[in-house]
């Protein structure tokens, strides 16, 4: 079989291209999109299909040190979820934090062919790596987490902001980073360090003498200077909590007009008094993220039902087991980050799951502008991604909707406006949020999209008027070029490379950095910095201001 | 000593779980032998010294006949999809590379596989899956705790560097002091090397961890013990009470436990008690708890493992897919209950370790042994593979006893394969048999894209 294919005709949606739904021939060659194959190419016949981009997952927590113990933690979650093997694939478990093969598959079984891990400490990036090599079919990155090291803020403390840049881009470069990751600014020296304490506010002094603010605009200025092709990924202070929609609009206008990324905007959404149950306040952050295209975000919807909580923001996995009272993880890694982990249920009795769920909704639904509000469920921190086909059908189907409304908290209803809400996304609007949106916010040109040079990641859905169906199996998914999946079934494996930047920094910034690490990790400097044998396949994306 | 000498700095030591990352090794290329290795305690320096490479032995052999290195991985290959309850066991003594092929062949066969973590701190493990752990990397210890608490461990004499690196002596960012600004406590019910260190050194009567660890459970809630605790456990009440104190004003808090705690009465109640403790000071300060586990790379087994299959050691695979049970899956099990009828054994030596029943079982059956040296369990093997040690002779990760990777950095060349080399080759014959044995049984695989047009 020669490597050339051609899809003919299903209708195709590639909103980057300003395709919607036209019946198109798309052609394959040697892993890229091209503009005609040869006659002899391979032919799928998508006659009564869906032809979209491969998923690109712009936020979850899929591979390393943290999701790894997750795993450990519940093989009381896996066992009712196993995932057999076939002569072409590698067995595992699911759960809401699946192995690593049955994470690439199910991905896979979903459309999507792209991945990033939102939170990984440097000292876990080979980790990391090692399980991305493990985890097949779609391309993967991650976010390394240097909101919290101490020797960044430390130079930050003494504005050295040159050294503060190079030392940014030489721990990308150590860790094979896509972008930098801040959770909870400032907020880790309290937990480890003046007894599980926390921040609270964006303009609290540290008594490190460092604001939450200083912190994000900093790591703004400096990826914005370097040109990233994703700005710092922020999870903002005052996760869950009760009016902390305040935090959030101050951390988007800490950005100015430069780009930054809102994780699991959801939670981040709320008004009403601290200590009390929250209010939707949905509306105003979509009026700021709407009127500001400097700004991206992920939704992090909740679904209801089993998930788990992984997060590098401690403090608040340590409120949640108030909660919950079951089992718990703490981790604090040396320098770098805190860490929690709790299994957690959302359940539609509850008014604060039922609000966060409408909350979800209510973003997604409101938003004018979908390529930068992003389908998410903060994997598995609101849900599992197992859920996107639900997901789509909630924001696709009104009827459903409002029959799920049904079951939920009727007094959480009453403080957002999820039921005055009449908006149906279209499949278009749906390509735009699980594919052109995430991969445009990513900087990613060859994905999201179907145009002449594109990667070849393809799916191609029976079209059915049940969403969540349509979207729970697509028939075909082509990774690379290559038919992974046929006709529902695995027909062969692979998989996928590793998505990560290599800023330019100058070499003695390592001079700067060395002396920190020998007083204060407990590895070796030399033995710090991943080295090339981790990356197996991989793209560097490239960096450098962007003249648009 | 010659004068062709090469030194690697930066080295790892991979004999212990404190998988010490700082080795200075003077290599003499000609004899093929480490002559000095700065940095390593007597256990380090031992591991290295008495490194030297057998370069006659065979390679490979079947039945203790020299055989070719592809002879043998075929005949490995088809003893293994032959068996219909293969096991595999060992995996704490070679790098993660090589323990994600063994996982990868023992799922395609359908075996069993299993790690060293079920005869050490398998109950650790299990007391993890039930309450959690508060923990953190041993940087954060150094920088950070002001009481230190062993409990059922000798690391003097098993971790030998574990004070001086990591938790006892130490100078870091919050202990400037390095031991003047920590308070040592030695659990143990026995008198050892590792005592002088302590501060506080407390000898509770044996198999009575777990009644001492509930009853300061019960003291840091602030509940009352009844008075005849002394008689129960061996420790007075004012000690209790006074271990209670500290461990809620502290600032930050560490409980390390050895085997001492998850190998005697009790086992995994026993760990389970201790992560419960620690996790409950954390409504009142900062605490973590870590296991001091032992050999040099079993804690990136359990990683390996857990990132495969969702579960860390213990797991089969005869239903086509993860299944976790300990005291079944486990290898002392599966060989005493008879049930495994060829088994592969990766750097680990069952034959002088286990129990009688379990060796005698195991010397019933194929063997394929990888190995750096000849064993109890090598000499009886089917099918022996000579290996080259990791981190001296090859590269790879290791995973320090608190989950932090680190790269090795190899000092002289083997002869002999890695791990990693022959169970890739095991691994593609295998994937080969298994397909082959699948397209025989009359299902297709073929791809089912539609055909040209
Ligand atoms: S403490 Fe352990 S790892 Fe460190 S040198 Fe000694 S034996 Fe090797
Ligand atoms: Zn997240």
């Amino acid at each position: 079989m020669s490597a050339a294919m051609r899809i003919v005709n299903g209708k195709v949606y590639d909103p980057a291209n300003n395709i919607d739904g036209k019946i198109k021939e798309i052609c394959i060659q040697d892993g890229k999109i091209v503009d005609s194959v040869p006659e002899d190419a391979t032919v799928i016949d998508a006659q009564g299909m869906v032809i979209m981009p491969g998923g690109v997952d712009i936020h979850c927590h899929i591979a390393g040190p943290k999701v790894n113990a997750a795993r450990k933690l519940q093989p009381e979650d896996h066992r009712h979820d196993v995932h057999p093997g076939t002569p072409f694939t590698r067995s595992g478990t699911g759960g809401t934090v699946p192995s690593t093969f049955a994470t690439g598959y199910r991905y896979a079984t979903l459309g999507y062919t792209t991945a990033m891990e939102a939170a990984v400490t440097p000292i876990g990036a080979r980790h990391t790596l090692e399980e991305f090599h493990d985890t097949p079919v779609i391309d993967k990155g991650f976010y390394v987490l240097l909101g919290e090291n101490i020797f960044l803020q430390n130079l930050l403390r003494e504005k050295r902001m040159e050294e503060f840049n190079e030392a940014v881009a030489w721990w990308i470069n150590a860790t094979k980073a896509y972008t930098v990751k801040l959770v909870n600014p400032g907020g880790d020296e309290p937990w480890k360090g003046k007894k599980n304490s926390n921040v609270s506010d964006i303009d609290e002094q540290t008594d490190e003498g460092l604001t939450p603010r200083q912190i994000i605009e900093a790591f703004i200025k400096s990826v914005d200077k370097q040109g990233f092709p994703h700005p710092p990924h922020i999870h903002c202070n005052n996760l869950g909590h009760s009016g902390n929609y305040i935090t959030t609009l101050e951390t988007m206008k800490t950005a100015g007009d430069m780009r930054a990324h809102i994780a699991h905007i959801q939670f981040h959404s709320y008004g009403g008094e601290l200590g009390k149950n929250p209010v939707s306040k949905a509306a105003e952050i979509v009026d700021y993220v709407d009127n500001h295209p400097n700004i991206t975000c992920d939704v992090g919807q909740v679904m209801f039902g089993k998930s788990t909580i992984m997060t590098a923001d401690a403090p608040l996995a340590y409120v949640l087991k108030g909660h919950s009272k079951g089992k718990w993880v703490n981790a604090d890694t040396e320098c770098e980050s805190g860490c929690g982990i709790l299994p957690f249920n959302y359940q539609e009795h509850i008014y604060m799951h039922t609000l966060q769920w409408a909350i979800g909704l209510e973003i997604f639904l409101m938003a004018k502008d979908p390529w930068r509000v992003i389908l998410s469920t903060d994997h598995p921190n609101g849900g599992s991604f197992m859920n996107y086909p639900k997901l789509i059908k909630l924001l696709m189907d009104k009827a459903f909707r409002h029959e799920e409304m049904k079951r939920v908290n009727q007094k959480a209803l009453e403080n957002c406006s999820l039921r005055d809400l009449d908006r149906e996304f279209t499949l278009n609007e749906i390509a735009i949020i699980t594919r052109a949106g995430p991969a445009r916010a990513l900087g990613l040109k060859n994905k999201g999209h179907l145009g002449v040079g594109a990667d070849a990641d393809i799916t191609i859905y029976d079209e059915m008027d049940d969403k969540e169906m349509m979207f729970n199996a697509p028939r075909y998914v082509i990774k690379s070029g290559k038919t992974i999946i046929g006709n529902h079934e695995f027909i062969t494996d692979f998989i996928g490379k590793l998505l990560h930047i290599t800023p330019e920094y100058d070499k003695k910034i390592e001079e700067v950095v060395q002396p920190f690490f020998e007083s204060y990790y407990s590895i070796e400097f030399s033995n710090y910095a991943v080295d090339d044998s981790y990356l197996h396949d991989h793209e560097i994306i490239a960096t450098g201001k962007a003249s648009s | 000593m010659t004068e062709n000498t090469k030194i690697i700095e930066n080295a790892t030591c991979t004999f212990c779980g404190c998988v010490c990352d700082d080795m200075i090794l003077t290599v003499d290329l000609d004899e093929k032998k480490i002559i000095k290795s700065k940095n390593a305690c007597v256990l380090g320096r031992a591991w290295f010294a008495e490194h030297t490479i057998e370069e006659d032995a065979p390679a490979a052999m079947i039945d203790g006949k020299e055989v070719s290195i592809e002879e043998a991985i075929e005949e490995a290959a088809q003893t293994l999809t032959k068996a219909k309850f293969p096991i595999t066991y060992g995996l704490s003594d070679t790098t993660c590379e090589a323990q994600r092929q063994a996982v990868a062949i023992t799922d395609r066969i359908k075996g069993n596989i299993d790690t060293t973590t079920s005869v050490c701190h398998g109950p650790s493990g299990l007391a993890f899956q039930g309450v959690g752990e508060s923990t953190s990397t041993l940087g954060e210890v150094k920088n950070r705790a002001d009481l230190v608490i062993y409990w059922g461990g000798n690391p003097a004499e098993s971790h030998p560097r574990h004070f001086g690196r990591y938790a006892v002596t130490p100078k870091g960012m919050f202990t400037p002091r390095g031991k003047k600004d920590r308070t040592v406590v030695l659990v143990d019910v026995r008198k050892t090397k590792s005592s002088p260190v302590a501060d506080i050194l407390i000898r509770p009567k044996p198999g009575k961890d777990f009644e001492v660890l509930w009853a300061l459970r019960a003291l840091v809630k602030g509940k009352k013990l009844s008075d005849d605790i002394e008689e129960r456990t061996g420790v007075p009440l004012a000690v209790l009470q006074d271990l209670s104190d500290r461990m809620k004003n502290c600032r930050f808090g560490v409980l390390f436990f050895g085997m001492g705690l998850t190998m005697t009465r009790g086992r995994h109640f026993n760990s389970g008690a201790l992560l419960a403790l620690a996790t409950d000071l954390n409504e009142f300060t900062h605490f973590v708890a870590k296991p001091v586990r032992g050999h040099g790379n079993v804690t990136g087994a359990d990683n390996v493992v857990s990132w495969q299959t969702g579960y860390p050691f213990g797991v089969n695979f005869s239903r086509g897919y993860p299944r976790f049970n300990p005291g079944e899956f486990t290898t002392v099990d599966t060989l005493a209950n008879a049930h495994a009828d060829a088994a592969m054994i990766i750097a680990s030596d069952p034959a002088s370790n286990f129990p009688k029943k379990a060796i005698q079982h195991l010397k019933s059956i194929p063997i394929v042994v990888l190995d750096t040296k000849c064993t109890e369990t090598s000499k009886d093997a089917h099918v022996a593979f000579r290996t080259s040690t990791y981190g001296i002779n090859t590269t790879g990760t290791v995973y320090r006893m608190d989950d932090v990777p680190i790269t090795l950095r190899p000092a002289f060349e083997s002869p002999f394969p890695d791990d990693e080399t022959i169970l890739k080759g095991i691994n593609k014959r295998v994937n080969e048999l298994m397909l082959a044995k699948h397209y025989a049984s009359g299902a297709s695989g073929e791809v089912k894209v539609a055909a040209p047009v």
